[in-house]
Protein backbone atom coordinates (compact mmCIF):
# COMPACT_ATOMS: atom_id res chain seq x y z
CA UNK A 1 0.00 0.00 0.00
CA UNK A 2 1.39 3.27 -1.21
CA UNK A 3 0.48 6.31 1.19
CA UNK A 4 1.56 10.24 0.95
CA UNK A 5 2.11 11.66 4.36
CA UNK A 6 1.40 15.60 5.15
CA UNK A 7 3.21 16.75 8.44
CA UNK A 8 2.19 20.76 9.61
CA UNK A 9 2.01 20.45 12.93
CA UNK A 10 4.17 23.20 13.99
CA UNK A 11 6.53 24.95 11.96
CA UNK A 12 7.63 21.90 9.25
CA UNK A 13 5.89 21.54 6.40
CA UNK A 14 6.86 18.17 5.09
CA UNK A 15 5.30 15.67 2.71
CA UNK A 16 6.13 11.94 1.82
CA UNK A 17 5.29 8.67 0.23
CA UNK A 18 5.99 5.68 1.90
CA UNK A 19 4.58 2.17 0.48
CA UNK A 20 4.04 -0.72 2.97
CA UNK A 21 6.15 -3.31 0.58
CA UNK A 22 9.02 -1.07 -1.03
CA UNK A 23 9.13 1.83 1.94
CA UNK A 24 9.76 5.07 1.92
CA UNK A 25 9.96 6.43 -1.81
CA UNK A 26 10.53 10.10 -1.50
CA UNK A 27 10.29 12.86 1.59
CA UNK A 28 10.42 16.74 1.21
CA UNK A 29 10.48 19.30 3.64
CA UNK A 30 10.47 23.26 4.21
CA UNK A 31 11.81 24.22 7.74
CA UNK A 32 10.38 27.71 8.73
CA UNK A 33 13.05 27.84 11.49
CA UNK A 34 14.60 30.73 9.90
CA UNK A 35 10.89 33.31 9.34
CA UNK A 36 10.58 32.29 13.27
CA UNK A 37 13.94 32.92 14.25
CA UNK A 38 13.53 36.55 13.64
CA UNK A 39 10.52 36.32 15.99
CA UNK A 40 12.78 35.05 18.86
CA UNK A 41 10.08 31.67 18.65
CA UNK A 42 7.07 30.20 16.61
CA UNK A 43 4.51 32.46 15.33
CA UNK A 44 1.29 30.39 15.00
CA UNK A 45 -0.16 32.79 12.65
CA UNK A 46 2.83 33.08 10.57
CA UNK A 47 3.85 29.46 10.63
CA UNK A 48 -0.10 29.01 9.32
CA UNK A 49 0.43 31.43 6.55
CA UNK A 50 3.64 29.75 5.43
CA UNK A 51 2.52 26.27 5.41
CA UNK A 52 -0.23 27.11 3.21
CA UNK A 53 2.18 28.46 0.57
CA UNK A 54 4.82 26.02 0.43
CA UNK A 55 2.60 22.77 0.37
CA UNK A 56 1.79 22.13 -2.87
CA UNK A 57 4.76 22.61 -4.66
CA UNK A 58 6.47 20.13 -1.37
CA UNK A 59 3.78 17.64 -3.13
CA UNK A 60 4.77 18.20 -6.67
CA UNK A 61 8.49 17.23 -5.48
CA UNK A 62 7.79 13.93 -3.72
CA UNK A 63 5.82 12.35 -7.14
CA UNK A 64 8.57 13.58 -9.23
CA UNK A 65 11.24 12.26 -6.85
CA UNK A 66 9.61 9.18 -6.83
CA UNK A 67 9.37 8.93 -10.45
CA UNK A 68 5.30 7.63 -9.91
CA UNK A 69 1.96 9.49 -11.47
CA UNK A 70 1.06 12.45 -9.31
CA UNK A 71 -1.98 11.02 -7.83
CA UNK A 72 -0.35 7.27 -7.58
CA UNK A 73 -1.28 6.18 -4.35
CA UNK A 74 -4.20 4.11 -2.18
CA UNK A 75 -4.13 6.93 1.24
CA UNK A 76 -3.56 9.76 2.24
CA UNK A 77 -2.27 10.48 6.18
CA UNK A 78 -1.76 13.95 7.71
CA UNK A 79 -1.34 15.20 11.04
CA UNK A 80 -4.09 15.61 13.33
CA UNK A 81 -2.07 16.51 16.22
CA UNK A 82 -1.22 17.22 18.48
CA UNK A 83 -0.07 20.69 17.74
CA UNK A 84 -1.07 24.09 16.37
CA UNK A 85 -4.19 24.32 15.58
CA UNK A 86 -3.95 27.02 12.67
CA UNK A 87 -0.89 24.85 11.19
CA UNK A 88 -2.53 21.24 12.21
CA UNK A 89 -5.57 22.63 9.65
CA UNK A 90 -3.64 23.40 6.35
CA UNK A 91 -2.01 20.05 6.50
CA UNK A 92 -5.14 18.15 7.09
CA UNK A 93 -7.50 20.41 4.65
CA UNK A 94 -5.03 19.91 1.49
CA UNK A 95 -4.68 16.16 2.47
CA UNK A 96 -8.84 15.52 3.03
CA UNK A 97 -9.34 17.90 -0.44
CA UNK A 98 -6.26 15.32 -2.20
CA UNK A 99 -7.88 12.14 -0.56
CA UNK A 100 -11.42 13.00 -1.70
CA UNK A 101 -10.08 14.38 -5.62
CA UNK A 102 -8.41 10.92 -5.42
CA UNK A 103 -11.46 8.78 -3.86
CA UNK A 104 -8.83 7.14 -1.61
CA UNK A 105 -9.48 6.73 1.94
CA UNK A 106 -7.69 9.27 4.44
CA UNK A 107 -6.64 9.31 7.60
CA UNK A 108 -5.38 11.98 10.55
CA UNK A 109 -2.35 10.58 12.69
CA UNK A 110 -1.03 11.56 16.56
CA UNK A 111 2.08 13.02 15.25
CA UNK A 112 4.11 11.77 18.41
CA UNK A 113 3.30 8.51 17.30
CA UNK A 114 4.36 9.44 14.21
CA UNK A 115 7.92 9.98 16.04
CA UNK A 116 7.83 7.19 18.33
CA UNK A 117 8.03 4.85 14.93
CA UNK A 118 10.02 7.48 12.39
CA UNK A 119 12.86 4.62 13.35
CA UNK A 120 11.30 2.29 11.20
CA UNK A 121 12.06 4.55 8.23
CA UNK A 122 15.51 2.77 8.55
CA UNK A 123 16.98 -0.30 7.45
CA UNK A 124 18.22 -1.00 10.77
CA UNK A 125 15.15 -0.83 11.96
CA UNK A 126 14.94 -2.41 15.93
CA UNK A 127 11.88 -4.52 16.69
CA UNK A 128 9.13 -3.79 18.97
CA UNK A 129 9.33 -3.84 22.16
CA UNK A 130 11.32 -0.98 23.32
CA UNK A 131 11.45 2.19 25.20
CA UNK A 132 10.85 5.50 23.10
CA UNK A 133 12.84 8.54 24.86
CA UNK A 134 11.12 11.65 22.80
CA UNK A 135 13.25 15.19 23.08
CA UNK A 136 12.07 17.69 20.98
CA UNK A 137 11.51 21.51 21.51
CA UNK A 138 7.72 20.80 22.50
CA UNK A 139 8.01 17.25 24.34
CA UNK A 140 9.84 15.30 26.65
CA UNK A 141 8.33 11.79 26.88
CA UNK A 142 9.49 8.50 27.70
CA UNK A 143 7.21 5.57 26.93
CA UNK A 144 6.93 1.44 26.54
CA UNK A 145 6.36 0.92 22.83
CA UNK A 146 4.97 -2.80 22.84
CA UNK A 147 3.49 -2.71 18.93
CA UNK A 148 1.61 -0.38 16.97
CA UNK A 149 -0.92 1.82 18.84
CA UNK A 150 0.04 0.16 22.24
CA UNK A 151 2.29 2.76 24.11
CA UNK A 152 2.10 3.15 27.94
CA UNK A 153 3.89 6.91 28.87
CA UNK A 154 6.44 5.97 31.68
CA UNK A 155 7.21 10.02 32.32
CA UNK A 156 7.15 13.30 31.27
CA UNK A 157 8.39 16.78 31.48
CA UNK A 158 6.17 18.58 34.12
CA UNK A 159 7.01 21.69 32.81
CA UNK A 160 9.38 22.71 30.05
CA UNK A 161 10.11 20.29 27.47
CA UNK A 162 14.32 19.52 27.10
CA UNK A 163 14.51 21.36 23.76
CA UNK A 164 12.68 23.86 25.05
CA UNK A 165 14.68 24.03 28.12
CA UNK A 166 18.09 24.32 25.75
CA UNK A 167 16.31 27.05 23.79
CA UNK A 168 15.32 29.73 26.32
CA UNK A 169 18.65 29.28 28.21
CA UNK A 170 20.16 29.64 24.73
CA UNK A 171 17.99 32.89 24.47
CA UNK A 172 19.08 34.22 27.97
CA UNK A 173 22.82 34.05 26.47
CA UNK A 174 22.07 35.52 23.34
CA UNK A 175 22.31 32.71 20.99
CA UNK A 176 19.39 33.59 19.16
CA UNK A 177 16.41 30.89 18.46
CA UNK A 178 15.90 28.27 18.50
CA UNK A 179 19.70 28.13 19.40
CA UNK A 180 19.80 24.39 21.57
CA UNK A 181 22.66 23.41 18.56
CA UNK A 182 24.14 26.44 18.89
CA UNK A 183 24.16 25.93 23.25
CA UNK A 184 25.30 22.69 22.42
CA UNK A 185 28.63 23.57 20.33
CA UNK A 186 29.56 26.48 22.66
CA UNK A 187 29.19 23.67 25.84
CA UNK A 188 31.52 21.57 23.42
CA UNK A 189 34.04 24.64 24.31
CA UNK A 190 33.38 24.17 28.01
CA UNK A 191 34.20 22.22 30.86
CA UNK A 192 33.49 21.22 34.26
CA UNK A 193 34.42 23.99 37.08
CA UNK A 194 33.20 25.96 39.52
CA UNK A 195 29.43 25.86 38.21
CA UNK A 196 27.02 22.45 39.09
CA UNK A 197 23.03 23.14 37.68
CA UNK A 198 20.70 20.91 39.91
CA UNK A 199 19.55 17.83 38.19
CA UNK A 200 15.93 18.47 38.74
CA UNK A 201 13.75 15.66 39.91
CA UNK A 202 16.61 12.90 40.00
CA UNK A 203 16.35 12.61 44.07
CA UNK A 204 12.03 11.34 43.05
CA UNK A 205 11.23 8.12 42.07
CA UNK A 206 9.92 7.61 38.32
CA UNK A 207 10.06 9.35 35.06
CA UNK A 208 8.99 12.78 34.85
CA UNK A 209 10.95 14.63 34.11
CA UNK A 210 11.06 18.77 35.31
CA UNK A 211 13.69 21.36 33.20
CA UNK A 212 12.13 25.06 34.16
CA UNK A 213 14.48 25.20 37.30
CA UNK A 214 17.20 25.05 34.74
CA UNK A 215 16.61 28.42 33.26
CA UNK A 216 17.14 30.40 36.89
CA UNK A 217 19.93 28.53 37.28
CA UNK A 218 21.14 29.77 33.87
CA UNK A 219 20.48 33.07 34.75
CA UNK A 220 22.39 32.94 37.92
CA UNK A 221 25.36 31.42 36.41
CA UNK A 222 25.01 34.24 33.22
CA UNK A 223 24.71 36.96 36.54
CA UNK A 224 28.39 35.51 37.51
CA UNK A 225 29.52 35.31 34.52
CA UNK A 226 29.31 38.89 34.69
CA UNK A 227 31.43 39.53 37.37
CA UNK A 228 33.93 36.39 37.77
CA UNK A 229 35.76 36.91 34.36
CA UNK A 230 37.34 33.56 34.73
CA UNK A 231 33.98 32.07 34.57
CA UNK A 232 33.22 31.63 30.59
CA UNK A 233 30.25 31.24 29.04
CA UNK A 234 31.59 28.35 27.21
CA UNK A 235 31.56 27.00 31.04
CA UNK A 236 28.24 27.46 31.70
CA UNK A 237 27.03 26.12 28.49
CA UNK A 238 28.67 23.05 29.25
CA UNK A 239 27.22 22.61 33.33
CA UNK A 240 23.15 23.45 31.53
CA UNK A 241 23.88 20.57 29.16
CA UNK A 242 25.40 18.07 31.21
CA UNK A 243 22.23 18.45 33.57
CA UNK A 244 20.06 18.09 31.30
CA UNK A 245 22.08 15.10 29.14
CA UNK A 246 22.65 12.97 33.12
CA UNK A 247 18.53 13.72 33.93
CA UNK A 248 17.75 12.13 30.50
CA UNK A 249 20.49 9.66 30.99
CA UNK A 250 18.89 8.15 34.38
CA UNK A 251 15.41 8.49 33.24
CA UNK A 252 16.36 6.73 30.41
CA UNK A 253 17.79 3.69 32.47
CA UNK A 254 15.17 3.70 34.96
CA UNK A 255 12.38 3.50 32.31
CA UNK A 256 13.94 0.85 30.84
CA UNK A 257 14.31 -1.39 33.81
CA UNK A 258 10.88 -0.13 34.88
CA UNK A 259 9.42 -1.85 31.67
CA UNK A 260 12.01 -4.18 31.43
CA UNK A 261 13.18 -3.49 27.91
CA UNK A 262 16.62 -3.52 26.27
CA UNK A 263 16.45 -1.34 23.62
CA UNK A 264 15.89 2.23 23.55
CA UNK A 265 15.06 4.57 20.36
CA UNK A 266 15.80 8.29 20.84
CA UNK A 267 13.45 10.74 18.51
CA UNK A 268 12.84 14.27 18.69
CA UNK A 269 15.30 17.15 17.41
CA UNK A 270 17.10 16.87 21.20
CA UNK A 271 18.42 13.53 20.21
CA UNK A 272 21.10 15.19 17.72
CA UNK A 273 22.91 16.44 20.92
CA UNK A 274 26.46 14.68 20.81
CA UNK A 275 27.14 13.98 24.31
CA UNK A 276 23.45 12.80 25.08
CA UNK A 277 24.34 10.46 22.30
CA UNK A 278 27.74 9.20 23.87
CA UNK A 279 26.37 9.26 27.91
CA UNK A 280 23.79 6.83 26.63
CA UNK A 281 25.91 4.33 24.25
CA UNK A 282 28.31 4.37 27.74
CA UNK A 283 25.41 3.25 30.12
CA UNK A 284 23.28 1.48 28.34
CA UNK A 285 25.89 -0.32 26.82
CA UNK A 286 27.36 -1.10 30.04
CA UNK A 287 24.02 -2.89 30.86
CA UNK A 288 23.90 -4.36 27.56
CA UNK A 289 21.13 -2.53 26.32
CA UNK A 290 21.15 -0.99 23.09
CA UNK A 291 20.16 2.52 21.43
CA UNK A 292 18.89 3.68 18.29
CA UNK A 293 18.56 7.05 16.09
CA UNK A 294 16.67 7.47 13.39
CA UNK A 295 18.90 9.65 11.10
CA UNK A 296 18.55 13.51 12.31
CA UNK A 297 16.23 14.56 9.23
CA UNK A 298 13.47 11.94 11.11
CA UNK A 299 14.27 12.51 14.30
CA UNK A 300 13.17 16.05 13.73
CA UNK A 301 9.27 16.89 12.46
CA UNK A 302 8.90 15.56 8.85
CA UNK A 303 6.81 14.15 6.83
CA UNK A 304 8.10 10.81 6.04
CA UNK A 305 6.78 9.43 9.73
CA UNK A 306 3.39 10.46 8.88
CA UNK A 307 3.09 8.33 5.83
CA UNK A 308 4.69 5.60 7.70
CA UNK A 309 2.00 5.33 10.48
CA UNK A 310 -0.79 6.29 8.11
CA UNK A 311 0.57 3.60 5.82
CA UNK A 312 0.84 1.33 8.99
CA UNK A 313 -2.19 2.24 10.01
CA UNK A 314 -4.30 2.62 6.41
CA UNK A 315 -3.32 -1.09 5.66
CA UNK A 316 -5.17 -2.64 9.16
CA UNK A 317 -8.05 -0.79 7.26
CA UNK A 318 -8.18 2.18 9.44
CA UNK A 319 -9.41 5.33 7.74
CA UNK A 320 -11.18 8.63 8.69
CA UNK A 321 -15.26 8.32 8.58
CA UNK A 322 -15.91 10.73 6.19
CA UNK A 323 -14.34 13.79 4.23
CA UNK A 324 -14.89 16.18 7.47
CA UNK A 325 -12.02 16.57 9.51
CA UNK A 326 -10.93 17.35 13.13
CA UNK A 327 -8.02 18.46 14.30
CA UNK A 328 -6.67 18.09 17.75
CA UNK A 329 -4.26 20.35 19.24
CA UNK A 330 -4.10 18.57 22.33
CA UNK A 331 -4.19 15.17 21.91
CA UNK A 332 -2.49 12.44 24.85
CA UNK A 333 -0.78 9.52 23.62
CA UNK A 334 -2.56 7.16 25.89
CA UNK A 335 -5.94 7.59 23.86
CA UNK A 336 -4.25 5.60 20.90
CA UNK A 337 -5.22 1.96 20.31
CA UNK A 338 -3.67 -1.00 18.45
CA UNK A 339 -5.52 -0.86 14.84
CA UNK A 340 -9.27 -3.09 15.01
CA UNK A 341 -7.36 -5.10 11.90
CA UNK A 342 -4.17 -5.88 13.62
CA UNK B 1 -19.37 24.63 -17.76
CA UNK B 2 -19.08 22.83 -14.10
CA UNK B 3 -18.41 25.20 -11.39
CA UNK B 4 -18.28 24.53 -7.51
CA UNK B 5 -17.76 27.34 -4.71
CA UNK B 6 -16.75 27.00 -1.74
CA UNK B 7 -16.53 29.48 1.42
CA UNK B 8 -15.59 29.04 5.22
CA UNK B 9 -14.41 32.47 5.53
CA UNK B 10 -16.88 33.74 8.67
CA UNK B 11 -19.23 31.57 11.18
CA UNK B 12 -20.85 30.55 7.71
CA UNK B 13 -20.17 27.69 5.63
CA UNK B 14 -21.48 26.71 2.84
CA UNK B 15 -20.85 25.35 -1.04
CA UNK B 16 -22.56 25.64 -4.31
CA UNK B 17 -22.31 23.76 -7.79
CA UNK B 18 -23.54 25.13 -10.62
CA UNK B 19 -24.03 23.27 -13.80
CA UNK B 20 -24.56 25.18 -17.07
CA UNK B 21 -26.27 27.66 -15.03
CA UNK B 22 -28.08 25.07 -12.66
CA UNK B 23 -27.67 25.58 -8.98
CA UNK B 24 -27.74 23.98 -6.03
CA UNK B 25 -26.37 24.99 -2.66
CA UNK B 26 -25.84 24.31 0.90
CA UNK B 27 -25.80 27.10 2.97
CA UNK B 28 -24.96 26.38 7.11
CA UNK B 29 -24.15 28.83 10.23
CA UNK B 30 -21.43 26.67 11.70
CA UNK B 31 -18.70 28.38 13.65
CA UNK B 32 -15.73 26.10 14.12
CA UNK B 33 -17.18 22.92 12.64
CA UNK B 34 -16.20 24.31 9.19
CA UNK B 35 -13.83 21.45 8.70
CA UNK B 36 -16.32 18.82 9.22
CA UNK B 37 -18.79 20.19 7.37
CA UNK B 38 -17.44 21.50 4.08
CA UNK B 39 -16.19 18.48 1.99
CA UNK B 40 -19.70 16.41 3.01
CA UNK B 41 -21.38 19.39 1.69
CA UNK B 42 -19.86 19.83 -1.39
CA UNK B 43 -20.06 15.77 -1.85
CA UNK B 44 -23.66 16.58 -0.84
CA UNK B 45 -24.49 19.01 -3.87
CA UNK B 46 -22.80 16.39 -6.17
CA UNK B 47 -24.64 13.88 -5.15
CA UNK B 48 -27.93 15.86 -5.69
CA UNK B 49 -26.83 16.72 -9.48
CA UNK B 50 -25.59 13.05 -10.05
CA UNK B 51 -22.24 14.23 -10.60
CA UNK B 52 -18.65 13.35 -9.36
CA UNK B 53 -16.02 15.51 -8.57
CA UNK B 54 -14.19 14.69 -11.81
CA UNK B 55 -16.95 15.98 -13.77
CA UNK B 56 -15.83 19.82 -12.16
CA UNK B 57 -14.07 21.66 -14.69
CA UNK B 58 -13.08 24.78 -12.09
CA UNK B 59 -13.16 25.62 -8.04
CA UNK B 60 -13.59 29.06 -6.71
CA UNK B 61 -13.28 29.62 -2.76
CA UNK B 62 -14.11 32.29 -0.84
CA UNK B 63 -10.05 34.06 -0.64
CA UNK B 64 -10.92 36.67 2.05
CA UNK B 65 -11.16 39.34 3.83
CA UNK B 66 -12.50 36.97 6.62
CA UNK B 67 -11.41 34.86 9.52
CA UNK B 68 -7.26 33.69 8.89
CA UNK B 69 -8.46 30.08 9.75
CA UNK B 70 -10.98 29.97 7.80
CA UNK B 71 -9.56 31.67 4.75
CA UNK B 72 -7.19 28.60 5.41
CA UNK B 73 -9.49 26.22 5.43
CA UNK B 74 -11.08 26.87 2.02
CA UNK B 75 -7.98 27.39 0.50
CA UNK B 76 -6.41 24.14 1.67
CA UNK B 77 -9.40 22.11 0.84
CA UNK B 78 -9.45 23.94 -2.93
CA UNK B 79 -5.70 22.71 -3.30
CA UNK B 80 -5.95 19.59 -2.27
CA UNK B 81 -9.29 19.34 -4.53
CA UNK B 82 -7.67 21.39 -7.36
CA UNK B 83 -4.21 19.68 -7.13
CA UNK B 84 -5.62 15.73 -7.36
CA UNK B 85 -7.87 16.77 -10.00
CA UNK B 86 -5.64 19.10 -12.09
CA UNK B 87 -8.12 21.29 -12.18
CA UNK B 88 -7.99 25.31 -12.14
CA UNK B 89 -9.09 28.10 -9.40
CA UNK B 90 -11.13 31.43 -9.05
CA UNK B 91 -10.33 32.95 -5.92
CA UNK B 92 -13.33 35.01 -5.19
CA UNK B 93 -13.05 38.64 -2.74
CA UNK B 94 -15.13 37.96 0.22
CA UNK B 95 -16.05 41.64 -0.31
CA UNK B 96 -17.52 41.25 -3.36
CA UNK B 97 -19.35 38.49 -2.73
CA UNK B 98 -21.58 40.01 -0.13
CA UNK B 99 -22.26 42.76 -2.75
CA UNK B 100 -23.41 39.98 -5.20
CA UNK B 101 -25.36 38.73 -2.61
CA UNK B 102 -26.70 42.49 -1.71
CA UNK B 103 -27.70 42.37 -5.66
CA UNK B 104 -29.26 39.18 -5.52
CA UNK B 105 -31.46 39.94 -2.85
CA UNK B 106 -32.94 42.70 -4.42
CA UNK B 107 -31.70 45.14 -1.90
CA UNK B 108 -29.79 47.53 -5.14
CA UNK B 109 -33.09 48.97 -6.83
CA UNK B 110 -31.74 52.28 -7.74
CA UNK B 111 -28.73 51.89 -5.73
CA UNK B 112 -25.06 51.72 -7.75
CA UNK B 113 -22.64 51.88 -5.05
CA UNK B 114 -22.05 48.80 -1.94
CA UNK B 115 -20.14 49.53 0.89
CA UNK B 116 -19.17 46.16 1.85
CA UNK B 117 -17.23 45.99 5.37
CA UNK B 118 -16.74 43.26 7.52
CA UNK B 119 -15.73 43.49 11.12
CA UNK B 120 -11.78 43.16 11.43
CA UNK B 121 -11.62 42.87 15.46
CA UNK B 122 -8.73 45.26 16.68
CA UNK B 123 -11.20 48.76 16.17
CA UNK B 124 -10.97 47.77 12.38
CA UNK B 125 -13.30 46.76 9.50
CA UNK B 126 -11.99 45.19 6.16
CA UNK B 127 -14.06 47.14 3.12
CA UNK B 128 -13.97 48.01 0.16
CA UNK B 129 -16.44 49.81 -2.51
CA UNK B 130 -18.05 48.01 -4.92
CA UNK B 131 -20.02 49.05 -7.97
CA UNK B 132 -21.34 46.99 -11.32
CA UNK B 133 -19.08 46.31 -13.58
CA UNK B 134 -20.18 46.21 -17.73
CA UNK B 135 -21.51 42.66 -16.98
CA UNK B 136 -23.36 43.67 -14.04
CA UNK B 137 -21.21 41.96 -11.20
CA UNK B 138 -20.20 43.70 -8.33
CA UNK B 139 -16.47 44.62 -8.70
CA UNK B 140 -14.42 46.40 -5.74
CA UNK B 141 -13.14 49.54 -7.20
CA UNK B 142 -9.70 49.55 -5.11
CA UNK B 143 -8.09 46.76 -3.74
CA UNK B 144 -9.65 45.25 0.24
CA UNK B 145 -8.23 47.41 3.30
CA UNK B 146 -8.49 47.65 6.55
CA UNK B 147 -8.40 50.39 9.30
CA UNK B 148 -10.44 52.23 11.50
CA UNK B 149 -14.03 52.75 10.01
CA UNK B 150 -13.55 56.44 10.69
CA UNK B 151 -10.78 56.10 7.93
CA UNK B 152 -13.37 54.87 5.17
CA UNK B 153 -14.43 57.04 2.58
CA UNK B 154 -17.05 56.29 -0.21
CA UNK B 155 -16.48 58.08 -3.49
CA UNK B 156 -19.16 59.96 -6.60
CA UNK B 157 -22.59 60.97 -5.20
CA UNK B 158 -25.42 58.68 -5.23
CA UNK B 159 -27.13 56.11 -3.20
CA UNK B 160 -25.24 53.39 -1.20
CA UNK B 161 -25.99 50.44 0.45
CA UNK B 162 -24.32 48.41 3.39
CA UNK B 163 -23.44 44.87 3.69
CA UNK B 164 -21.81 43.30 6.25
CA UNK B 165 -20.68 42.99 9.79
CA UNK B 166 -18.80 45.75 10.04
CA UNK B 167 -22.16 47.63 9.86
CA UNK B 168 -23.19 45.87 12.95
CA UNK B 169 -20.06 47.16 14.81
CA UNK B 170 -19.51 50.67 13.29
CA UNK B 171 -22.64 51.37 11.37
CA UNK B 172 -22.12 55.49 12.59
CA UNK B 173 -18.99 55.44 11.17
CA UNK B 174 -19.47 54.06 7.89
CA UNK B 175 -22.65 56.13 7.49
CA UNK B 176 -20.37 59.03 7.95
CA UNK B 177 -18.16 57.66 5.35
CA UNK B 178 -20.77 57.88 3.22
CA UNK B 179 -21.82 61.11 3.61
CA UNK B 180 -25.46 60.69 4.79
CA UNK B 181 -26.03 58.84 1.21
CA UNK B 182 -26.81 55.61 2.75
CA UNK B 183 -30.21 53.77 2.09
CA UNK B 184 -30.88 50.30 3.34
CA UNK B 185 -28.42 48.41 5.25
CA UNK B 186 -27.64 44.86 5.82
CA UNK B 187 -25.31 44.42 8.71
CA UNK B 188 -26.64 40.54 9.31
CA UNK B 189 -25.59 39.48 5.30
CA UNK B 190 -22.69 36.50 5.69
CA UNK B 191 -20.79 35.55 2.65
CA UNK B 192 -22.38 33.00 0.75
CA UNK B 193 -20.95 30.61 -2.00
CA UNK B 194 -23.52 30.80 -4.33
CA UNK B 195 -23.46 34.37 -4.67
CA UNK B 196 -19.43 33.75 -6.17
CA UNK B 197 -20.30 31.94 -8.92
CA UNK B 198 -21.32 34.21 -11.26
CA UNK B 199 -18.05 36.25 -10.01
CA UNK B 200 -16.06 33.28 -10.65
CA UNK B 201 -17.49 32.93 -14.29
CA UNK B 202 -16.15 35.86 -15.05
CA UNK B 203 -13.24 35.63 -14.20
CA UNK B 204 -12.63 32.38 -15.45
CA UNK B 205 -13.83 33.37 -19.11
CA UNK B 206 -11.55 36.82 -18.91
CA UNK B 207 -8.84 34.18 -17.88
CA UNK B 208 -8.22 35.07 -14.68
CA UNK B 209 -8.47 31.09 -13.21
CA UNK B 210 -4.97 30.39 -11.82
CA UNK B 211 -3.15 26.85 -11.20
CA UNK B 212 -4.35 24.90 -7.98
CA UNK B 213 -1.37 25.96 -6.07
CA UNK B 214 -2.08 29.96 -6.22
CA UNK B 215 -5.10 29.09 -4.11
CA UNK B 216 -4.22 31.37 -1.92
CA UNK B 217 -5.93 33.65 1.01
CA UNK B 218 -5.83 36.74 0.58
CA UNK B 219 -5.70 38.60 4.59
CA UNK B 220 -5.36 42.09 3.83
CA UNK B 221 -4.13 42.30 6.94
CA UNK B 222 -0.80 41.29 7.17
CA UNK B 223 0.92 42.12 10.06
CA UNK B 224 0.14 40.14 12.43
CA UNK B 225 3.74 40.33 14.52
CA UNK B 226 6.33 42.47 15.67
CA UNK B 227 9.81 41.55 15.50
CA UNK B 228 11.33 41.59 18.87
CA UNK B 229 15.16 44.06 18.99
CA UNK B 230 17.79 41.77 18.95
CA UNK B 231 19.12 40.63 22.48
CA UNK B 232 21.82 42.79 23.99
CA UNK B 233 25.30 40.63 23.92
CA UNK B 234 27.11 43.44 25.05
CA UNK B 235 26.54 42.41 28.38
CA UNK B 236 27.91 39.03 28.50
CA UNK B 237 31.67 38.71 28.81
CA UNK B 238 33.94 35.91 29.15
CA UNK B 239 33.75 34.45 25.68
N1 LIG C 1 22.54 19.48 19.31
C1 LIG C 1 21.47 19.81 20.02
N2 LIG C 1 21.50 19.81 21.36
C2 LIG C 1 20.40 20.14 22.08
N3 LIG C 1 19.24 20.50 21.55
C3 LIG C 1 19.15 20.52 20.22
C4 LIG C 1 20.24 20.18 19.38
N4 LIG C 1 19.84 20.28 18.09
C5 LIG C 1 18.54 20.67 18.11
N5 LIG C 1 18.11 20.82 19.39
C6 LIG C 1 16.78 21.22 19.85
O1 LIG C 1 15.78 20.37 19.31
C7 LIG C 1 14.54 21.09 19.22
C8 LIG C 1 13.92 20.90 17.85
O2 LIG C 1 13.49 19.59 17.73
P1 LIG C 1 12.16 19.15 16.96
O3 LIG C 1 12.18 19.75 15.61
O4 LIG C 1 12.09 17.68 17.11
O5 LIG C 1 11.10 19.78 17.90
P2 LIG C 1 9.85 20.72 17.67
O6 LIG C 1 9.39 20.68 16.29
O7 LIG C 1 10.23 22.02 18.24
O8 LIG C 1 8.83 20.05 18.66
P3 LIG C 1 7.70 18.93 18.53
O9 LIG C 1 8.17 17.84 17.62
O10 LIG C 1 7.58 18.49 19.93
O11 LIG C 1 6.50 19.67 18.05
C9 LIG C 1 14.86 22.54 19.49
O12 LIG C 1 14.46 22.82 20.80
C10 LIG C 1 16.38 22.58 19.34
O13 LIG C 1 17.00 23.61 20.08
Amino acid sequence: MRVLGIESSCDETGVALYDTERGLLAHALYSQVDLHALYGGVVPELASRDHVRRIAPLLREVFLQAGIDFGAVDGVAYTAGPGLMGALMVGAAVAKGLGTAWSVPSLGVHHMEAHLLAPFLEPDAPAFPFVALLVSGGHTLLVDVVGLGSYRVLGESIDDAAGEAFDKTAKLMGLGYPGGAALAQLAAEGGPGALSFPRPMLDRPGCDFSFSGLKTAALHALARARQEPSLRLADVAWAFEEAVVETLVVKSERALELAGRDRLVVAGGVGANQRLRARLRERLGARGACVHYPRIAFCTDNGAMVALVGALRLAQGERDADSGFRTRPRWSLAELQVPKGA
Amino acid sequence: MKLLALDTATEACSVALSVDGEIIERFELAPRRHTELILPMAESVLAEAGLGLRDIDLFAFGAGPGSFTGLRIAAGVVQGLALGLDRPVVPVCTLETLAEGARRRGMLKGVDIVLAAIDARMSEVYWAECRPDATGRMRKRAPARVEAAASVSVAGTGPVAGVGSGWASYADALGHASAGRVGVVDADALPRAVDMLELALSAWEQGQALPAEAAQPVYVRNHVADIPPTPDLSRLSGR
